[in-house]
């Protein structure tokens, strides 16, 4: 066995109300890829916020090369060479790449002036490095979330740590940037840093990763080589059973037309036409960037529209607003969840309401509270959100539970037609089932699905035709049968069918 | 029980800070702490109350009113010239809380349909109406007169009802109709969920546009309140009136622990942060200390306590 650069033993951390650690051991090896796996509160991001001195521990010992350490602040772990990059992005948009990359560490002249050339030309070598094309000097509000990501992975780089924390590095990025990611992940390890590894995508774990360590509830469960274990296994530890078929596709009957987009034209989307059928799941897939995302806040009335109309169960609607877009059934669950999906700074409650408030308030627009809570209970059940109580601060839950209060959020409303965009990024195996089985009880109710998902054997396994974009234009539609991967990405990447 | 004793003093520290201040204070005083003297901080807390309880609807959002000062000005004006004319006091009163009110309306418009930054729209009004002021004062006081309107009118800021000054009632009601809307109501709920994240308000179907112009508004709507009742008080409008009105509010907000991001804190705050400034100001006085020393030390204070405040992370 090779030595271990950092041992956590031990580790505990109570937050008030919640146990979220209970006695928690981790390795770290040296030059090798730890993988960090468990369901969605697990603690996964509480263990490695505690390493990287974001959070105190309440009892516990993290021992560096042989010696136990405190580590009080974010500076001190850098110091010690242990980077971190996070699961929520923590960029300022209004900063240049460049910037944001070496924020707090920019490279002075002896007056205290700033050598931008020589920030920017260090930060165009990172970037080379993990194949980021964009100017050092855009501003970072300006990328898509994908791309900031990248960013966020370029930052933890350039702090040339010995150990580097990947807190759900791939959630957001394309198939081409997790290559480039994970090219840089080898050769990191080449150069015998270490690194700890946290993923819902259980296949990149056996990509990259050499050992794993398991945690469920807070504690901890085992640590394998990776050879030793195979993927059902691993769900197996996770989840604390055994899980059934991954997509629990159904069939129903399909209904009237319940959503018609005829030419659809803005800034960001070219003559879209669609339609869409009441208990009918349309995958919408399609590189990042190709206009999916911008489609759907098109529709949702966030972006205005150049030409083009909306029907609604046969009916032309005027959308300007997401509150109009509500109130003609339609809803839409965001994949930037930090952004725009929860008001982190309000508990689940406030949460879960915050769109239907109409509903339930009397005269003076007073609040139901009893009614108000009702519901939320009722959504943390069939959701399975796990949460100390209703009054949460949503800012407060792991990263797969605020999206669960996201989508709770959006079926308060009742939406006919229901719109998610990445529903399942960042939830765990187990959570993903569920979110699956929520997504079909809705479908069959008769309701209009529109999933957009960068994950291809989630859009073949859930939807009943798939529709492909590229370069904001719709560039194919398949039925399920004919459907498969390489259709799909020949569409994406903008290729017209060859008819035979 | 005592747990939660405990954790309301964490939470609420200024209030910690305002009864040890209130100590102190009688300790070192004797005539502080007697119910005339009580009555009189009350009363004359009341008007940076009003003032500041506009203000909190308005910090939560995230936004903050410069204006106050001046609307005050102006609605004291109005209400004093058609009190002297001898228009009925009950429709001049009308008449200035609604001037307060567009004003605070036109504040909120001009920041959300013409998305300027609120210190520079507030500003901007500040200056504006303040200018309006004087031309429509022509710089010199206006009395109220003697007419029987005019008594009727000078009840609302010096009269009494069961012994305390009318002025404090209406504090108290300000106080609970703020505390329950933004606790109970829609609205108030709005206003937290907009300082919080406009974004992902408005992606949940609500239309900020319109909280934005409510809350100034509100904030316009009681700096009149407060401008009727200085000028009832004094029986005459003041062109000067409210000047720096608006940093005693914001004092009072944030002594509270309202955030000036957004997004946190709330009316009881406020109503503890004004106190505490009103004690400050009379304790000052009743000790016989100087005006300068007085601005300093309230300076001070203003600092302490908010640093106290600060919730520390983790
Ligand atoms: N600051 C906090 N205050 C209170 N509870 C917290 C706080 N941070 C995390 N928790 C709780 O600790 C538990 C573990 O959360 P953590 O974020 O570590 O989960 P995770 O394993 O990273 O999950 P995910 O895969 O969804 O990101 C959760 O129950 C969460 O609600
Ligand atoms: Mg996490």
């Amino acid at each position: 066995m090779s030595d271990s650069i950092i041992k956590m033993k031990g580790v505990t951390k109570e937050f008030p109300g919640v146990k979220a650690l209970k006695s928690v051991d981790l390795n770290i090896y040296k030059g090798k890829i730890m993988a960090l796996l468990g369901e969605n509160g697990a603690g996964k991001s509480t263990l490695m916020k505690i390493l990287t001195g974001v959070y105190e521990k309440t009892t516990g010992e993290i021992i560096l090369n042989g010696k136990p350490v405190q580590i009080k602040n974010t500076r001190e772990a850098q110091n010690m060479g242990i980077a971190i990059i996070h699961q929520e992005l923590n960029l300022i948009s209004n900063l240049s790449i460049g910037e944001n990359i070496f924020l707090g560490r920019e490279p002075v002249n002896s007056f205290g002036k700033i050598e931008w050339s020589k920030l920017y030309k260090a930060a165009k070598l990172i970037m080379d490095r993990l194949g980021i094309t964009e100017k050092p000097e855009t501003l970072v509000g300006e990328l898509s979330i994908g791309k900031q990501q990248m960013v966020e992975i370029a930052k933890a780089l350039s702090l040339n740590a010995q150990v580097i924390v990947m807190d759900e590095p791939t959630g957001a990025l394309t198939d081409k940037e997790t290559d480039s990611l994970f090219r840089v992940i080898r050769e990191l390890k080449a150069e015998g840093r270490s690194i700890v590894y946290i993923s819902h995508r259980l296949k990149e774990i056996f990509q990259i990763c050499d050992d794993v360590t398991i945690l469920r509830d807070g504690q901890f469960i085992a640590e394998y080589p990776i050879n030793d274990v195979n993927e059902d296994k691993i769900i197996e530890l996770m989840v604390g059973r055994k899980l059934s078929e991954q997509y629990p596709r159904i069939n129903c009957q399909l209904g009237e037309n319940l959503l018609e987009v005829k030419n659809l034209t803005n800034a960001y989307v070219k003559d879209i036409s669609f339609s869409i059928r009441s208990g009918e799941i349309v995958g919408l897939a399609g590189l990042m960037g190709s206009g999916r995302t911008e489609l759907a806040r098109t529709i949702y009335g966030v972006y205005g529209k150049d030409k083009g109309e909306i029907i609604v169960q046969g009916k032309a609607v005027d959308i300007k607003s997401p509150g109009q877009a509500i109130r003609n059934g339609i809803s839409y669950v965001s994949e930037d969840r930090k952004g725009n999906g929860v008001v982190l700074g309000l508990n689940i409650k406030e949460n879960i309401s915050l769109s239907v408030l109409q509903k339930l308030s009397g005269i003076f627009g007073i609040i139901d509270k009893k009614k108000e809570e009702n519901a939320a209970l009722d959504s943390i059940q069939g959701m399975s959100i796990k949460t100390s109580g209703v009054k949460q601060l949503v800012k407060n839950l792991s990263g797969g539970n605020q999206q669960k209060v996201s989508l709770s959020k959006s079926l308060m409303t009742g939406p006919k037609i229901l719109i998610l965009d990445e529903p399942t990024r960042g939830v765990d195996v187990g959570a993903k089932k569920e979110i699956y089985d929520i997504i079909n009880q809705f479908k069959q109710a008769g309701m209009s699905i529109i999933m957009i998902s960068s994950e291809i054997p989630e859009i073949l396994g859930m939807s009943d035709r798939i529709m492909v974009m590229h370069e904001g234009r719709i560039s194919g539609c398949i039925e399920r049968e004919q459907a498969d991967q390489e259709r799909i990405m020949r569409l994406a990447v903008g290729q017209r069918e060859v008819t035979i | 029980m005592k747990k939660a004793l405990k954790e309301f003093l964490i939470k609420n520290k200024s209030f910690v800070v305002l009864v040890i201040f209130c100590i102190i204070v009688s300790i070192v005083n004797e005539r502080f702490f007697t119910v005339s003297n009580i009555l009189n901080i009350l009363r004359q807390t009341s008007i940076n109350s009003v003032i500041a309880v506009g203000m909190t609807f308005v910090i939560l959002t995230g936004g903050i009113d410069l204006s106050v000062g001046s609307i005050l000005a102006i609605s004291g004006a109005v209400v004093a010239a058609m009190v002297s004319q001898g228009n009925n006091a009950f429709i001049a009163v009308i008449a200035a809380l609604a001037i307060g009110a567009a004003l605070g309306a036109f504040n909120g418009l001009i920041i959300s349909k013409g998305k300027i930054q609120p210190f520079i729209a507030t500003l901007g009004v500040m200056t504006l109406v303040r200018g309006y002021t004087l031309v429509f004062t022509d710089g010199k006081p206006i009395s109220a007169g003697s007419s029987e309107a005019a008594s009727a009118f000078s009840n609302i800021g010096a009269g009494y009802f069961l012994g305390i000054p009318l002025p404090i009632y209406i504090m108290i009601i300000v106080f609970g109709l703020a505390y329950y809307i933004l606790k109970h109501t829609r609205t108030g709920r709005y206003v937290y969920s907009l300082g919080c994240n406009e974004e992902a308000t408005i992606y949940s179907g609500i239309n900020t546009d319109r909280i934005k112009i409510l809350v100034y508004t509100i904030s316009g709507l009681l700096a009149a309140l407060a401008g009727i009742i200085i000028t009832a008080r004094l029986s005459s409008a003041q062109p000067q009136a409210g000047t720096g009105y608006e940093l005693d509010a914001i004092a009072a907000v944030v002594l509270g622990g309202t955030s000036l991001a957004g997004g946190s804190g709330g009316i009881f705050g406020t109503v503890i942060g004004a106190l505490i400034i009103g004690v400050l100001n009379n304790s000052l006085n009743l000790m016989d200390v100087s005006s300068y020393y007085q601005l300093l030390l309230k300076g001070l204070v203003i600092l302490v306590a908010v640093l106290l405040d600060r919730k520390q992370k983790k």
